[in-house]
């Protein structure tokens, strides 16, 4: 079964669990067994961004011990030979060039979504 | 002169950036000398429950220790220290009624149970109110 999961909400909660839900979720059905692919749209393409910084988090004495890397954990992904793609148009949209982004990633406008979700079983929009 | 803020959450933890958010304008209200009221509405009184554990990452191959995974009642104890440190108050409130429908009454030590009652009141007295709702 080939799943397609979409990721539009962004940085919910990446603090506390130190990670993105969506993401490690993915990563975590793909470790086992699951055929799946990702794309980014919506706010979540700015996780392509490489070299983000959300370091230095702390309550008191109590400090973040290890910052959110959503474009790390997108490269890792990609390792895990699941692919990404990503909607060129919010890129565009964000004012997100190219240069700045991970390698790796398939663009895919808008317009051809609906042939991508055709080669795939299930859609899931998170 | 220290001021009073009121904060008004109502987020469960580990969903929205909601929580990190209202968690930080309490540690600066805290750290500049002021006392804070946080009103914990709904999912938020989840926020402070004893039981909550910090767990190993298997995508990431780190144990309990590595992760050093944080909880959201560690946090909040971490400013009800913060506020004694700095002489200053912070008054935690847990919505009962919420705080029942969930069965959500194990708590770290510092918060105490209320209703909206209580946060009318904070609201009357205090020198700035923030809402952060759900969404």
């Amino acid at each position: 079964m080939k799943i397609l999961s979409i990721v539009e909400t962004a940085y919910r909660a990446t603090l506390e669990e130190q990670d993105d839900t969506i993401l490690w979720l993915n990563h975590s059905l793909k470790n086992n067994g699951a055929d799946v692919s990702l794309l980014l749209r919506g706010n979540a393409v700015n996780y392509a961004v490489r070299g983000q910084n959300a370091g230095g988090l702390a309550f008191g004495d109590r400090k973040l011990a290890h910052a959110p890397e959503p474009d790390r954990d997108l490269q890792k992904l990609m390792e895990a030979k699941v692919p990404v793609y990503i909607i060129e148009e919010d890129l565009r949209e964000r004012g997100l060039a190219q240069a700045g982004l991970i390698g790796g990633m398939e663009k895919v406008s808008r317009k051809a979504v609906p042939a991508l979700l055709e080669r795939f079983d299930q859609v899931w929009h998170w | 002169m220290a001021k009073t803020l009121t904060i008004a959450i109502m987020d469960p933890p580990y969903e929205t950036a909601n929580t990190t958010t209202a968690l930080r304008i309490v540690n600066a209200a805290l750290t500049q000398g002021n006392n804070v009221t946080v009103f914990a509405y709904e999912g938020a009184v989840n926020l402070t429950m004893k039981g909550q554990q910090p767990h190993a990452n298997p995508v990431k191959g780190t144990s309990v220790e590595q992760e050093q995974h944080p909880t959201t009642k560690d946090w909040i104890a971490s400013l009800f220290e913060l506020a004694r440190k700095n002489s200053v108050k912070l008054e935690w409130i847990n919505c009962g009624l919420c705080v029942d429908e969930r069965g959500a009454g194990d708590w770290i030590e510092g918060p105490r149970r209320g209703s909206p009652k209580d946060f009318y009141e904070a609201a009357q007295k205090s020198d700035g109110i923030l809402v952060i709702p759900a969404k």
